[in-house]
């Protein structure tokens, strides 16, 4: 439905898009993954983003930080959902220099997540938003409007894009990877089969948990997804009936004036 | 409201005549709602309730996130994320209003290639078509101070290299630059002066929306024959005409109604579309984008800047003959303006006495390339600065010009225009065949 809306009201922009991302240069390869919260009327799945937060946690965390995101978004509707002791527990392993006493205390929910620990690893917060629509011809974002390839399937790719060929320049290791814009990333590979174990014992091969993490950072990167789905569906109904309904007056209104319309 | 002929507010009750007495605003407001229009207007005349919706949405919306926004450096971005999670119903606002700028740049376009195609622009509505480029103008500059407030990527690169057009204009350029930046690169005072003026630009274009109004309610609206409302007498004029209210208002509600499921579709379902995703990323003047493009909505303008380069002929030709003062950079610039300044002077380029593309059957082929021009230059404008690119968007670009300097001049004199219909109800009653549409004047043209 929205795609088919899209398309008429975008044709003409379409053409330019508003995007467009190291063109020319090496052409970077994004799979897509079919990700629950895709479409119109797609939503988080709960227990992937809790999977996914434990692969953050676990795995991520060391470098990268998600200094946007409160912790207490973490009990949201539409998120992981944690009851809120346990987001109270999970944020007491971060700690945080108060601003307001200068001590270092365990952070509350009402603190955010830690920045990044690491210089060039950059924050996570928003990187599948800051990551969608490089894809199609010249990045204007055909492949993210057709096929709903966007900022997530880009994570994914890089986690699961390494060809195990390294190289050294000037004294730093790179590792070839076929997501990566350059098709060499500083990050060495940090997934692999069995890194994370889950409690119920799901399937923790790299890709499922690649995957895990892509969901849980499109999360944290746009939380009120779901909230703005459902405001935008009831939007569109309401005004199809309005427009339903000032079709009518207006024709009627005009009928008196008008009268039958000749064949012209 | 001079001109068309039209019953007036006459004050009934004792209150009403006491405020008549020392304010008329009630007569002004029933005189506006209930002018006569040509009742043949077709939908592209809509537009404008579209963009009057567009500019009271983005002041509102764009208020509401005011109270929000830090515009300071080292927050801005962050209190933007701050609106997308913590304020209540924040993420929409924001959405609300980043595509409100989309739909708003959509409707100005097609409100302008309607006027190109009528005729609007021409003699007695000169004055509504110039104070309506105005108010484009202060729309683009809006825009463009807006994109710049949640300090991405593009915020910040966009903001640096439109900001270095000024700077080049010859001698007195860098000096310009550094006043508008209010320092030697986009920063704070960049960054707090660009918040203070997004918020005063559009009450300034609230101001030349009621001017433009004025002035068209005073010549009347054009219409899609271009033939002029009857002001002989009452009689005449009310034959060509029916009250705004309720017939017009109705019929402009139903297409805003339409247009805004679909702005609600791309608001609720993809709000980043339309949006670079580098500007995401936090604003950093160490790290040069690998591609600095601007909205979708500047990027005709953008190819005609590009377009003229170093190598093209006429560029080097205008280098030789002003001794080097204009160089490729501010040709490019001046290209820019330049190609808006040629469009505000269609009213004295075009030579046609006729107004309506309609009966114009060369001018109908020259206006919908002009279309497709307008497109392909939107699309090479997003296209790298390399070939086919630089060609195309040098293409295009002359026959922007080529059409308002050398096209709309000579046409007017080659052109053997169709015979028009005598009045507007001629050709309503050519299209309708309500009895009450059927007035005094029997000789109705055939339709066609």
């Amino acid at each position: 439905m929205l795609r088919t809306l899209a398309l008429g009201a975008l044709s003409a922009l379409a053409l330019s898009g508003g995007a467009a991302f190291a063109a020319g240069t090496y052409e970077p390869h994004v799979t897509d993954v079919a990700f629950s919260f895709e479409g119109p009327f797609g939503t988080f799945d709960r227990n992937q983003l809790q999977r996914g937060l434990q692969v953050y946690t676990e795995v991520c965390s060391a470098c990268h930080g998600l200094m946007h995101v409160p912790l207490r978004a973490l009990s949201d509707e539409g998120g992981p959902q944690l009851p809120e002791d346990q987001v109270r527990a999970y944020a007491a392993q971060f700690d945080i220099d108060d601003p307001a006493t200068g001590e270092t205390r365990p952070r509350t929910p009402n603190d955010h997540f830690p920045m990044s620990g690491l210089e060039n690893a950059p924050d996570m917060s928003l990187i599948a938003k800051a990551r969608a629509g490089f894809h199609g011809p010249y990045g204007t974002g055909i492949s993210q409007l057709m096929n709903g390839i966007g900022g997530p399937e880009h994570v994914y790719s890089i986690l699961t894009g390494y060809t195990g060929e390294e190289k050294e320049e000037a004294g730093n290791i790179f590792y070839e990877n076929t997501a990566f814009s350059t098709g060499w990333i500083a990050m060495p590979p940090p997934l692999s089969d069995g890194l994370v174990e889950f409690a119920d014992g799901h399937d923790n091969s790299a890709s499922s948990i690649a995957e895990d993490v892509s969901a849980f950072l499109m999360w944290t990167a746009e939380p009120k997804m779901m909230a703005r789905k459902q405001a935008g569906f009831v939007a569109v109904v309401f005004l199809s009936v309005l427009a339903v309904l000032l079709y009518l007056t207006n024709k009627r209104i005009w009928a008196d004036v008008k009268g039958k319309k000749k064949h012209a | 409201m001079a001109g068309i002929p039209h019953d007036h507010y006459e004050p009934k009750s004792d209150g009403e005549k006491w405020l008549y007495r020392r304010l008329p605003i009630v007569g002004l407001l029933y005189d506006t709602i209930m002018a006569p229009t040509p009742k043949n207007l077709n939908w592209m005349w809509i537009w404008g309730i579209v963009l009057t919706f567009c500019l009271m949405m983005q002041i509102i919306t764009g208020i509401v996130l005011a109270m929000h926004y830090t515009p300071q450096v080292d927050m801005a971005f962050a209190s933007v994320e701050h609106i997308m999670r913590n304020v209540n119903g924040g993420f929409m606002l924001r959405y609300l209003h980043m595509n409100g700028a989309s739909l708003f740049f959509v409707a100005v376009y097609l409100h302008i290639f309607r006027g190109l195609y009528y005729g609007s622009y021409k003699a007695p509505r000169e004055v509504t078509w110039i104070i309506g480029m105005l108010i484009y103008l202060a729309m683009m500059a809006t825009a463009f101070m807006g994109y710049v407030l949640p300090w991405g990527q593009m915020s910040f690169w966009g903001a640096t290299v439109i900001t270095g057009l000024f700077g080049a204009i010859p001698g007195v350029g860098e000096s310009i630059q550094t006043w508008l930046l209010g320092g030697p690169a986009v920063d704070n005072a960049t960054l707090n002066r660009f918040f203070s003026l997004h918020y005063l630009l559009p009450f300034v274009i609230a101001g030349l929306v009621i001017v433009h109004i004025w002035a068209f309610h005073t010549t009347g609206n054009n219409n899609p024959t271009g033939v002029e409302v009857r002001r002989g007498s009452k009689q005449e004029a009310d034959k060509d005409t029916l009250p705004f209210w309720p017939y017009f208002v109705m019929k402009d509600l139903f297409a805003l109604a339409v247009i805004l499921a679909v702005f609600f579709a791309i608001v609720g379902f993809m709000p980043n579309y339309l949006g670079h995703p580098d500007n995401y990323i936090p604003a950093n003047p160490l790290a040069t984008p690998a591609h600095i493009v601007p909205e979708w909505y500047f990027l005709p303008f953008y190819a005609i800047l590009r377009a003229f380069t170093a190598d093209v002929w006429v560029v080097q030709l205008v280098q030789f003959a002003t001794f080097g003062i204009v160089d490729a950079k501010f040709f490019g610039v001046l290209a820019m303006f330049g190609a808006i300044a040629v469009m505000a002077l269609a009213p004295w380029l075009d030579t046609s006495s006729v107004r309506s593309g309609k009966y114009r059957p060369m001018f109908k082929w020259w206006f919908a390339l002009l279309c497709v021009d307008f497109v392909v230059l939107m699309w090479v404008g997003a296209r790298p600065a390399e070939e086919p690119y630089a060609t195309i968007s040098l293409i295009a670009s002359a026959y922007w010009f080529g059409y308002f300097l050398v096209i709309l001049p000579l046409l007017g004199v080659i052109e053997k225009p169709l015979a028009q219909p005598a009045t507007i109800e001629d050709d309503f009653n050519a299209h309708y065949s309500a009895p009450s549409a059927r007035g005094g004047s029997a000789s109705a043209q055939p339709a066609e």
